[in-house]
């Protein structure tokens, strides 16, 4: 079976790849849940380098590790760092990997992931650079998706920022792999890019309610407040893109929502069995221990 | 004959069939420039069979290196390489696609990695040839089009 050493970005996996990891989270899902113990990662650590601040994804990293019996070191502050004054990135990582046995990459470059990987001789996980990659949220994704729906032919409304979010345009590049067909519900400035309207894939633009009563799953994403030329303009377009509970009462879709959420999805919905974005965050646990066992063992 | 409008040369290399006008960034390229002690003809807009219009480039006492033909590939991917001894051609070659070239085309992504003047970093491309040539970095993603404007 594929066995890779560092992951940097989805394109680099194929559909064995994906299917290969997702199974192995299948293993880990009990162990995430603190239900069973394992210690398979005994005596190794995992480095969290975050020069951009996620703290989701930084602890969800730090809960993998530690379930599998691991240990974790971190930055700490970057303002109190030594990397904040000047250093490059690559005398930072070849220092680090003095300490550690894998890094977790955050990074405002785009490319940097892919550079660290060439620059270590340990194991490389990109954690999102730039406005690059971000490939461990879209496993985590598409884990959710299998977990909560189904892989194969899915019917997924990508509701929201279609234009910046890389989320949304990784997730498109994975389910292409998986012949899904996507509900494109976007405001006009915020439409997706041509050139992944260009990818061999269903795509169809839909407005929120339709989509709702026909996709099993909903994607939503932030809609950012700096996008927009006055603070009027945004309330009226992002007001109406907000999922609300009386939406929601006679379809069974699933909502997802990368997180952190502002207003886009209501707090009544939260009680729903439709709502999974709280589960959505839990599953990037075992999906992030499949990798970590990948690059490690 | 078109050919006859540039003069023959007793050594060096004329490098034919490039797209028309493409010769001036395919001078640049091989480092002719003004003030360049080189004896260079060429002629743009040379009526072509295969390719309508093209431009030529004639090139005395000088013979083209591996880096320079890369580059030249990537802004002339048609184009032919006639090594001249003694007014003779002693060599003809097309130039060939690299799968991929370092250092010598930048990134326009200003955000790339490959950017920070601080990164011991080459830029990298994967060159693809469909519709023309596109290089796609290897780093950040962005493809590259108009490649003339982004060679080192
Ligand atoms: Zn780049």
């Amino acid at each position: 079976m594929s066995k890779f050493r560092n992951l940097i970005s989805i394109d680099d996996l194929s559909r064995k790849d994906i299917e290969h990891i997702l199974s192995r989270a299948d293993e880990f899902l009990d162990v995430a849940r603190g239900e069973r113990k394992l210690r398979i990662l005994e005596g190794r650590i995992l480095a969290n380098l975050f020069f951009e601040p996620s703290t989701r994804t930084r602890m969800s990293f730090e809960s993998a590790m530690k379930r599998l019996g691991g240990d974790v070191i971190n930055l700490g502050s970057l303002e109190a760092s030594s990397f904040a004054k000047g250093e490059s990135l690559a005398d930072a990582l070849r220092v680090v990997e003095q300490y550690a046995d894998c890094i977790v990459l955050r990074h405002y470059r785009e490319g940097s992931a892919r550079f660290a990987s060439e620059i270590c001789s340990i194991p490389v996980i990109n954690a999102g650079d730039g406005a690059g990659q971000h490939p461990t949220q879209t496993l985590l994704d598409l884990y959710t998706i299998k977990k909560e729906a189904r892989l194969d032919n899915l019917k997924i409304a990508l509701v929201g920022d279609l234009k910046y979010s890389r989320t949304v345009h990784s997730l498109i590049k994975a389910l292409a792999l998986f012949n899904a067909r996507i509900y494109l519900v976007s405001p006009d400035s915020l439409k997706l890019p041509e050139e992944i309207l260009e990818m061999d894939i269903d795509f169809v633009e839909s407005d929120l309610k339709t989509a709702i009563e026909e996709v099993d799953v909903v994607y939503v994403t932030r809609i950012q407040k700096e996008r927009f030329p006055d603070e009027e303009e945004y309330r009226k377009v992002a007001g109406s893109y907000r999922i609300t509970a009386e939406m929601l009462e006679s379809s069974d879709a699933i909502i997802m929502h990368p997180l952190p959420r502002v207003d886009e999805i209501a707090y009544d919905v939260d009680g729903l069995k439709n709502a999974v974005y709280f589960r959505q965050a839990f599953y990037g646990v075992p999906v992030r221990m499949a990798i970590l066992a990948e690059v490690l063992l | 004959m078109n050919l006859l409008t540039i003069s023959k040369i007793k050594d060096g290399t004329v490098i034919d069939h490039i797209p028309s006008g493409k010769a001036l960034e395919v001078l640049r390229i091989i480092g002719v420039r003004s003030g360049s002690k080189e004896k260079v003809s060429m002629a743009m807009n040379v009526e072509s069979s295969k390719m309508g219009r093209k431009d030529i480039v004639k090139v005395e006492g000088k013979y083209i290196g591996e880096e320079e033909l890369n580059r030249i590939s990537l802004i002339a991917p048609e184009a032919t390489i006639n090594i001249i001894e003694n007014y003779e051609i002693v060599r003809k070659f097309k130039v060939s696609l690299p799968e991929r070239v370092e250092g010598i085309l930048k990134c326009p992504n200003r955000n790339c990695i490959s950017n920070d003047p601080r990164e011991p970093v080459l830029a990298r491309f994967r060159i693809e040839n469909s519709d023309g040539v596109v290089a796609r970095c290897e780093y950040c993603g962005k493809k590259v089009y108009e490649i003339e404007k982004y060679l080192v």
